[in-house]
């Protein structure tokens, strides 16, 4: 970011103008909120992406992102891969058989109990 | 001893120690709230029904706002303070506390009102991890508000002795205030609209 005041001033514009834009992506997320799209999981989406949408424009122009040090995108990216990892860990707990009877396992088990009968 | 790169930046990074440093613990913040978030994810997955319509929703519009508000207040303190406009830039700090202490009233109001009907983070799993997430950021706020009643009150001494240094601190806790503010903007859908 420069330090001419010039350049400050038209900053702070920028700034009022993201924070506008951020009020209205707020009253439109609880727009469509308020309309009851088809589906939840449509909702979700909407909501996400008007969520992904402000989380972006606060990241790159209050938090400076978008003309930062190439030291501070590297931590990010990183932050970003384990950020993904973390979400995809309750996966494991749908992938996780151990202790619990596969329905193959068991039916095949009554098949030849049946059998033995 | 003078503690070394805390204005000029460093010839390896290219930047001040604080900046780097304050990109680390958010990078940490992440992770806190991201393992949060998955919990919520693999609550709500698992569970029969997800109820709705539990928060108020214009109670939790009127605290995003709040929070958008109290971001651009902040970074014009900081740019304030670039352009050498000490006064304004102390006043848009105040000012950014003071809204991040309305949006604290709000929530204890909000929190008052559940507590008073009996809907305890005790009260279902939707309510556990509500006031978890919601009470880690609180939790966040308050540090914020600390922070920034140093830098309006006695932090701000260092602006004679070091006016670059002083902007640098302001733009560190602005960095960490809007990082609160993006976590809430996911809060916010996530928690009272979904």
């Amino acid at each position: 970011m420069s330090d001419h005041p010039i350049d400050m001033s038209k900053s702070i514009r920028t700034y009022g103008i993201v924070g506008g834009l951020l009020l209205v992506f707020t009253v439109l997320t609880v727009a469509v909120n308020q309309i009851h799209l088809a589906s939840i999981a449509l909702a979700i989406t909407v909501a996400l992406i008007i969520a992904c949408m402000k989380g972006s424009m606060v990241a790159a122009i209050f938090m400076h992102l978008n003309h930062e040090k190439k030291w501070i995108y590297g931590a990010l990216i990183l932050t970003v891969v384990f950020f993904i990892v973390l979400m995809l860990i309750p996966n494991l707990t749908v992938a996780d058989t151990i202790g619990t009877v596969s329905p193959y396992t068991a039916a095949a088990e009554h098949a030849a109990q049946k059998a033995e009968k | 001893m003078e503690i070394p790169y805390t204005v000029e930046p460093r010839p390896d990074s290219g930047l001040a120690n604080g900046k780097l440093g304050i990109w680390l613990f958010l990078a940490s913040e992440v992770m806190l709230f991201g393992a949060l978030f998955s919990t919520y994810i693999l609550l709500r997955v698992g569970a029969v029904e997800w109820p709705h319509g539990e928060l108020n929703v214009w109670l939790g519009a009127v605290n995003t706002v709040i929070l958008i508000c109290s971001s651009v207040t902040m970074v014009v303190a900081w740019a304030k303070l670039k352009m050498n406009d000490f006064a304004k830039g102390r006043l848009y700090i105040i000012v950014t506390a003071v809204l991040a202490l309305v949006f604290l009233v709000n929530k204890y109001f909000e929190y008052a009102e559940h507590f008073g009907k009996g809907e305890g983070p005790w009260h279902s799993t939707f309510f556990a991890i509500y006031f978890t997430l919601t009470g880690l950021h609180g939790l966040h706020i308050i540090g914020g508000i600390v922070v920034m009643a140093y830098l309006a009150g006695p932090g701000a001494k260092l602006w004679k002795r070091n006016p670059d240094q002083f902007t640098n601190r302001v733009e560190y806790t602005g960095l960490y205030w809007h990082f609160v503010d993006l976590v809430w903007i996911f809060l916010f859908p996530v928690l009272y609209l979904l």
